[in-house]
């Protein structure tokens, strides 16, 4: 397969090409979903092709062909460099590449349980019992469950000379239950919103115990239509651990990524809060807050062994007790910022230009607990499960909405309540950040749906994170 | 094989008589080229196939998407796909493939998109930097062309050609942005300069932007915020699945909207973008969703359809578990000149997009969300300077409800949005309140 890869490349290289990588990609997948008892989807697909990649000047040039016939292999090469090429209409700076070794390598994810090789029968049954225990909470109105799998091979050539192949495996799914009443709708899921993913086999979903939670994820959404709503106004904030991941995605994860702060991506994504030249020096908030981009965490989604330009996996520094000291990068990012290449560029499948993407920038975790923090607050509200994440071109003016919240009287959780959300600006909310939960409450969520680029690429990110309390929140924002 | 038709009809033609199946197959070209900080920095292109095949055995429900189309792959790609559904339970909903109907002859296709060059698009960007005069631009142009070809076991066959190409980007001038749009079937209508001077000229009026306390304001809002609204009202509104899954604000045979406010489904239209048939097959057709403030129609698809007892209206989307969706969506135009809607207000704010918009409940239409690229405060009818970005959280569906609607432009266009290109024409609209939620500092 390295083959298809390599006849690209050398096209691309004889037809003018500084620079050039391509990679062979086989991607299969798979997913399910059953609602209200039945099935209503199963998809399964496949695609293979190769993506090829030219450096003219300042221009990427990409070119992706699902026909891997020799000559179209070639032609695909030399269409890189002339859409390359005609770049030179608005050209730029020639783009520099930071050096990678040159390796030949194989890696593959630990899987246990192939989750294409789990029998349809056993899954499908495994979804029908999570959705008709649902189904069983008087008051819900859609139960729904479903599974999903990616099992993606890719064969990596350079211009000059890396080879590696990777086998990556990416398993997960979840469930949710919705009551409707008169004018709104209330859901519960689990284990969060879109399910969790993670790299690794089925044994990945296994671990959840689906059908242990059903019955209180149902009951939940139904006694949320009967909850008080949110409180207005500041309070002490406390986020369970799924939605701080997000928070961490959102507020942290996209601000860092270097094309965004060298502004390639403001047109559509957009660009960041964050100055290069605050680069350690910048506060981005609390002592408590220490994040990684981790790579390398066993089982988180964001896990590899390479990245798509051959960088090996990397655990990078990003705030050291609330200290911004790193970036994600790409070898052309890193070498214009005069930094270290992070080995964070992925594409969406083979038809794709890689880019930089997260790979599991997470938080530490810190020395509390959820029932310390609790214990703590005098007055307060814990939030849980997103429902709704909004956040501004530069990553600084955001509001979330939870499925639902608790208050927090004295120490005590008090009743339940819907429509929880909140709002801040990125700085002084991650300053707010006081306790933050331990080791065993620390989890490697997965976001499997985090999108960028144009045309639109979907990336598959890890976000570690247990619960944690932020003072002087303004929550309760209404329309 | 590189003809849709031809791998469409090879599909069934292999299934035979093992299954009811439906085959939607696909080849094309996309092409993108964008820009950053005034120069290309990405440029790319593809060339696309690929079939989705589904089928039903005894009311057993599968579905498989694969992009190899010769013979072999398609072979086990219609065993795999059999197999699966062998394994599954009855869908006691399933509605059964499509009959044979005729689909409407459309031209929604053009030679100038389907072979536009790398050079040519270039120069379409250049035309857009150039336009900003020295302001920092960023944005792309791209151009899509498919064949697409649709056979099912029942003796259905359908097949179209589509075309779209796009200009859209961004000027910035180190405290302000502003943005431009357009999207037409023919490449040859894209206008860089047109585009380029509009964001231009919205980045420069932004500059000194000051920041405003949030509140209700009276608003007129551009195309862009028209076409984000109009695609929640959709996708969670106008869609049947959602209907029948008590999710829906739509109430049908209530005044939900002012009587100013018309909204069609319009795929049939020389000006539309996209197919004469759906995911199934069916023929689409041309809806009113709400005439005069009333709310008409949903879209169906068959499985909403027969839930129904209706007929499918041709929006049934490629993934079933998302229910129909709107193919063509119009907001309807009006007669006011959007420098009309400007000098009506005493004191409101212009905003040219919104950005980031999400739903905090689906039934209420209540959505959060920012405006970017060009907000501008009016006072006693006239745009007085730019204001930061603010936040909103705002029902759509009350925002245009009864009384609300000041003003329908007659500006109707294709309108970006977060969604994509291409989806949604729209007007520009005077609205009498919208609910700022927050400042640029929270």
């Amino acid at each position: 397969m390295f083959d298809y890869a390599s006849a690209a490349v050398e096209a691309a290289l004889a037809a003018g090409a500084s620079y050039s990588d391509a990679r062979y990609v086989e991607g299969r997948d798979e997913f399910i979903q059953v609602m209200n008892g039945g099935i209503e989807t199963l998809n399964r697909s496949e695609a293979a092709g190769v993506g090829v990649r030219a450096l003219v000047g300042s221009s990427w040039g990409f070119f992706a062909t699902a026909d891997t016939d020799p000559a179209s292999l070639r032609e695909a090469g030399r269409k890189a460099v002339d859409i390359a090429r005609a770049s030179a209409a608005a050209p730029g700076v020639p783009m520099p590449l930071a050096d990678v070794p040159v390796v030949e390598a194989d890696w593959e994810t630990p899987v246990e349980e192939s989750p294409l090789e789990v029998s349809l029968t056993d899954k499908v049954d495994m979804l029908l019992r999570v959705s008709t225990t649902m189904q069983g909470v008087d008051g819900v109105r859609l139960a729904r469950a479903s599974l999903g799998a990616w099992d993606t091979h890719k064969w990596f050539v350079s211009s000059p000379g890396s080879k590696i192949h990777q086998h990556i495996v990416e398993t997960g799914g979840g469930f949710d239950a919705t009551a409707i009443g008169e004018h709104e709708t209330q859901r519960r899921s689990f284990p969060q919103s879109f399910g969790q993913f993670e790299t690794g086999g089925f044994e990945t979903v296994r671990r959840w115990d689906y059908e242990g939670n059903a019955g209180r994820i149902a009951e939940e959404a139904v006694a949320l239509l009967g909850a008080a709503d949110c409180p207005e106004g500041e309070k002490t904030l406390i986020l369970e651990a799924s939605q701080l991941a997000l928070q961490i995605h959102e507020s942290v994860g996209h601000a860092i990524e270097l094309d965004r702060i060298l502004g390639w991506e403001a047109a559509f994504a957009g660009t960041s809060h964050l100055e290069l030249a605050k680069l350690g020096k910048h506060r981005y908030g609390s002592e408590v807050m220490n994040i990684t981009a981790d790579a390398t965490l066993p089982g988180a989604l964001g896990t590899f062994g390479y990245d798509d330009e051959g960088t090996p996996a990397q655990r990078v520094p990003i705030v050291d007790h609330g200290l911004w000291v790193g970036v994600l990068s790409g070898r052309d990012s890193a070498s214009i910022a005069g930094l270290p290449p992070g080995g964070m560029v992925r594409g969406d499948g083979y038809n794709r230009l890689p880019m930089v993407r997260m790979t599991n920038v997470g938080l530490l975790p810190g020395a509390s607990s959820l029932e310390e923090m609790i214990a703590a607050t005098s007055d307060g509200v814990l939030m849980s499960t997103n429902r709704s994440w909004s956040i501004d071109d530069k990553r600084l003016n955001f509001q979330f909405g939870c499925e639902i919240g608790w208050e927090i009287k004295d120490g005590e959780l008090g009743r339940m309540i819907k429509n929880p959300t909140y709002t801040g600006i990125t700085p002084k909310f991650w300053a707010q950040l006081d306790m933050l939960g331990g080791e065993s409450e620390w989890v490697h969520w997965g976001t499997p749906n985090c999108g960028k680029g144009q045309p639109m690429q979907v990336a598959h990110t890890g976000h570690s994170a247990s619960p944690g309390r932020f003072a002087e929140v303004r929550v309760g924002v209404r329309g | 094989m590189k003809n849709a038709e031809q791998i469409a009809s090879r599909v069934i033609e292999l299934v035979g008589d093992r299954a009811e199946a439906e085959a939607v197959a696909t080849v094309g070209t996309a092409a993108l080229t964008r820009f950053a900080n005034s120069f290309i920095h990405q440029n790319v292109a593809e060339d696309t196939a690929g079939v989705r095949v589904r089928v039903a055995v005894d009311r057993k429900v599968a579905a498989l998407t694969g992009n190899r189309v010769d013979d072999e792959a398609l072979t086990r790609l219609v065993d795999d796909v059999i197999e699966a559904a062998k394994l599954q339970p009855v869908d006691e909903d399933w509605p059964g493939i499509a009959p044979p109907a005729a689909v409407p002859t459309v031209d929604h296709a053009d030679a100038s998109t389907r072979d536009a060059t790398p050079a040519q698009r270039a120069e379409t960007v250049k035309a857009f930097i150039d336009a900003g005069d020295g302001l920092s631009a960023a944005g792309f142009c791209d151009t899509d062309f498919e064949s697409v070809a649709f056979a099912n076991t029942l003796g259905q066959r359908a097949s179209g050609q589509v075309t779209r190409a796009t200009i859209d980007g961004i000027h910035q001038t180190g405290e302000s942005a502003g943005s431009a749009h357009q999207t037409s079937v023919r490449f040859a209508d894209l206008d860089g300069t047109a585009a380029g001077e509009l964001a231009a000229d919205r980045a420069r009026r932004g500059m000194k932007a000051f920041d405003l306390k949030p509140g209700e304001y009276e608003v007129v809002l551009a195309p862009e915020c028209v076409a984000t609204m109009a695609i929640f009202m959709g996708f969670y509104g106008f869609n049947a699945k959602a209907y029948q899954e008590g999710g829906s604000f739509v109430e049908i045979g209530a005044s939900q909207f002012d009587p100013r406010i018309a909204i069609t489904d319009d795929p049939m239209s020389p000006d539309a973008l996209g197919l004469a048939f759906d995911a199934e097959g069916t023929p689409k057709r041309t809806l009113d969703l709400v005439r005069a403030g009333v709310t008409k129609a949903l879209v169906h698809d068959r499985r909403t359809a027969l839930k129904e007892g209706t007929e499918s209206t041709g929006h049934a989307f490629a993934d079933a578990s998302v229910g129909p969706i709107t193919a063509g969506l119009v907001i309807g135009s009006g007669a006011d000149g959007v420098q009309d809607m400007i000098a009506s207000v005493d004191r409101g704010l212009y905003v040219a997009t919104f950005n980031y918009c999400r739903i905090l409940d689906p039934k209420s239409q209540v959505v959060t969300g920012l405006t970017r690229n060009g907000t501008f405060m009016i006072e006693n009818g006239r745009i007085t300077g730019g204001v930061t970005n603010m936040r909103f959280t705002q029902s759509f569906v009350q925002a245009l409800g009864p009384g609300r609607v000041l003003g329908v432009g007659d500006d109707l266009r294709y309108a970006d949005s977060e969604f994509g290109a291409g989806v949604v024409r729209a007007p520009s609209l005077h609205l009498a309140g919208w609910n700022f939620t927050g400042g640029a500092e929270g």
